[in-house]
């Protein structure tokens, strides 16, 4: 499908636009959300969030009946809570570290959800159809009353954070001096892990639990290469999350047999990707550049001083010096000669080199310096 | 029992155990997750091996699998040292992205064919006594068990022989430089046989539930024991009971076997931080009621020892002064004196107490000290 023709898709197609409504909403609040995990080092909690929630998925369905987004949502959401808790219970109470608490929440909580879903699925009633989008997610069923849901609960989620924005700012960068200037940090910290519990739970329809964590984590790491403020960092993780979901979601509910989940993680991963390498200042390939710059400046500066420093050496002030004399004072002489001869610094005598007024201004003016 | 039932058990046992081992290492050298990482990403691997190979039973499978699980730290432990992204987030980036490819590449090219994306959680533990191992005529068992019996011996194995070197680069890292082993070697070591056993485990119980047999029952046995042989050998038996209880629990429920192993290795954890001998909660809970009381009792040989022979100590040694004078409630007062009074501290005499020489020297100790 074109462009074009994506676009008009985007617009007439209900439930086209419903998926990329839905994805939007989960991306922005995830993105947003996630640049505090990924700030304070929690990024993998997130993990243990998304698996923990299929137990609460399974269990609402079990108590309820029904498949309403809310009762899952509240349950999900009630589960994961509960996993963070039993993290920070086992390392405040034991010596098991934190990420082997991680990994034990993630792992048995995630595998009691499968006894139960495999315990729904079997039995006679055909209600339960649907429940294993919640493994990897299926943005084609999502459905209007999924989408209410999950704008409402992201824009609660957003607006609260926007409410505490400078609490959330003291939590993540100095906790002892927020604690000092009487602010409740231990509340606070609550507050933050409750937030990016509902902006888990919100994804699970779409991206599924099994990988809800890379849309906590990708988004901010990204946008974290391309600004240093956390207010951008936050802005630009949500729009990155927003991106990476209506493009997933929408790409995968139109080809065939293309997984949300995965479709959406390998959008976001890509725009990790770029931004790794090419964020102005940070990126990787940014960096070589700057690199390789500094390395020609120093060059050239070593040549300039090392003209400068014979020169004074010798009686006859403008005397020249042989390319040789230069290469063995420092490498790469004919070279950074080359260069510095077309910037007018140094100019040719015959075979060998001397350094013009300009020149010598400039090294006598570095070496002051 | 049938003997299906007693061979999935038995590879139930096997792959515990051979998880457990080097799981080990993992929660005691804070790599908890790289578990997460590595059985996530091995999905790739041996979707590119069938790819190759066109066969999901072939050896070179396992192989390909283990080595796309050790380029997994690789990618890690690179994306970290850019100094872009943190450990925890490097973690969150790789993992999932290469596991949303592999996710996708078997849901488009393979699904249902050979490759299921259930049994990629699930694993296929009930069905593992069918796919058996022949050769020439003779019937070796079940491939599965087979398989995990050649890895897990291969972990006694390699742990057997780099007994040393793991101990000592896992307590202390800095000596083991000093000393002149290579950490990085012995880590990229532990890496592969968590890759191999990853892969082997991954037929048997899908990919996350491996990472619930790899931390758990080794951080259970961590609350229990100091020692890393007895250690390596609870974390095994944990694993193993975890195996046999979780099929019983799978086979009443009629649900997942793979869960129900992880459900109860949580059982099994959840039951030793309550009631680890030393460190357990309800250990700690007594310890600190105990301690409570002898304190209360040398206080109150204190408060005897003051008064002792003085004018006021009619008044001061009376039962019902220590409310006043100690804060303590009456029925409190009450407990403490009746303990002091059969540790031997006091003696009751017409509602007056009056110490006894081991409950003057006590106090006389406390003081002193």
């Amino acid at each position: 499908m074109s462009g074009d023709l994506l676009a008009i898709g985007l617009f007439s197609d209900y439930t086209l636009r419903t998926v990329a409504l839905g994805s939007a909403a989960l991306g922005i609040t995830s993105g947003a959300l996630g640049t505090f995990a990924v700030l304070r080092r929690q990024s993998l909690l997130g993990d243990a969030i998304s698996h923990a929630a299929l137990p609460g998925v399974a269990l609402a369905f079990l108590l309820t009946g029904s498949k309403a987004p809310l009762a899952l949502v509240v349950g999900a959401a009630l589960a994961g809570f509960v996993g963070t808790l039993v993290v920070m219970g086992v390392t405040r109470t034991t010596r098991i570290k934190y990420d082997s608490a991680l990994g034990i929440v993630l792992s048995v909580f995630f595998g009691f959800g499968l006894v139960l879903l495999t315990f729904i699925q079997r039995r006679p009633d055909a209600t339960q159809a649907g429940l294993d989008r919640f493994l990897f997610g299926q943005a084609a069923a999502l459905l209007r009353r999924d989408l209410v849901t999950q704008a409402v609960l992201g824009a609660v989620a957003l607006a609260a954070m926007l409410l505490v924005w400078k609490e959330l700012k003291l939590l993540s960068f100095d906790p002892d001096f927020g604690q000092s200037l009487g602010f409740p940090m231990r509340a606070l910290d609550v507050l933050l892990t409750s937030l990016l519990v509902t902006a888990i739970v919100i994804g699970l329809q779409t991206v599924g639990v099994v990988l809800m964590a890379a849309m906590v984590i990708a988004p901010a790491a990204a946008a974290r290469q391309w600004t240093d403020r956390l207010g951008l960092v936050a802005l630009v993780a949500g729009l990155f999350g927003a991106a990476a979901g209506v493009i997933g979601a929408v790409v995968s509910a139109e080809a065939e047999r293309l997984p949300t989940g995965p479709t959406i993680v390998l959008c976001a991963s890509a725009i990790v990707l770029v931004s790794l390498l090419f964020a102005p200042r940070r990126g990787l390939l940014w960096r070589e550049a700057r690199g390789r710059r500094d390395r020609r400046r120093l060059r050239l500066a070593a040549v300039l001083e090392d003209l400068w420093t014979l020169e004074r050496q010798h009686v006859d002030g403008a005397h020249a010096h042989s390319a040789a004399v230069l290469a063995v004072m420092s490498g790469g002489a004919e070279r950074s000669l080359a260069e510095l001869e077309q910037q007018g610094l140094v100019r040719r005598v015959g075979d060998e080199w001397a350094l013009t007024d300009r020149g010598r201004a400039e090294a006598a003016g570095r070496e002051s310096r | 029992m049938t003997s299906g039932q007693i061979e999935i058990q038995l590879i139930a046992v096997v792959v515990a155990v051979a998880c457990a081992l080097p799981g080990t290492f993992l929660v005691l050298r804070r790599l908890a997750l790289v578990s997460d990482a590595i059985s996530h990403s091995i999905l790739l691997g041996i979707v590119l091996g069938f790819f190759v190979t066109g066969d999901v039973t072939s050896p070179l499978l396992l192989v390909g699998a283990a080595a796309v699980g050790l380029l997994t730290v690789v990618l890690v432990s690179t994306l970290e040292r850019t100094g872009l992204v943190r450990e925890d987030a490097a973690i969150g980036l790789v993992f999932p992205a290469l596991f949303s490819i592999g996710v996708i590449l078997i849901s488009r090219y393979a699904d249902g064919v050979h490759l299921d994306i259930d049994a990629v959680l699930l694993g296929e533990l009930a069905f593992a006594p069918f796919d058996r191992l022949v050769f020439w005529g003779w019937d070796f068992g079940p491939v599965s068990l087979v398989v995990m019996s050649i890895v897990l011996g291969l972990n006694v194995a390699a742990i057997a022989v780099f007994w040393k070197e793991l101990k000592l680069s896992t307590f202390d890292p800095a000596l083991a430089v000093a000393l002149g082993f290579t950490p990085a070697l012995v880590q990229y070591g532990l890496m592969s046989l968590v890759s191999l056993t990853a892969v082997g485990a991954f037929d048997a119980v899908g990919s996350i539930l491996v990472v619930a047999l790899m931390i758990a029952p080794p951080a259970t046995a961590y609350l229990l024991t100091d020692s890393l042989p007895r250690l390596l050998a609870l974390a095994a038996a944990i694993g193993a009971a975890s195996g046999i209880a979780g099929y019983w629990l799978a086979y009443f429920l009629d649900a997942s076997i793979a869960g129900s192993m992880a459900s109860m290795t949580g059982v099994f954890f959840v039951l030793g931080w309550l009631l680890a001998p030393e460190r357990g909660l309800v250990a700690a809970a007594r310890r600190r009621a105990r301690q409570r009381l002898e304190f209360a009792q040398t206080m109150l040989a204190i408060h005897l020892a003051n008064h002792e022979g003085k004018p006021e100590a009619e008044v001061e040694s009376r039962v019902e002064h220590l409310h006043g004078h100690l804060r303590w409630e009456a029925d409190f007062a009450e407990r403490i004196v009746r303990g002091a009074e059969r540790r031997g501290l006091v003696v009751e005499r017409v509602g007056s107490l009056e110490l006894t020489d081991a409950g003057r020297t006590l106090a006389a100790d406390a003081v002193s000290r």
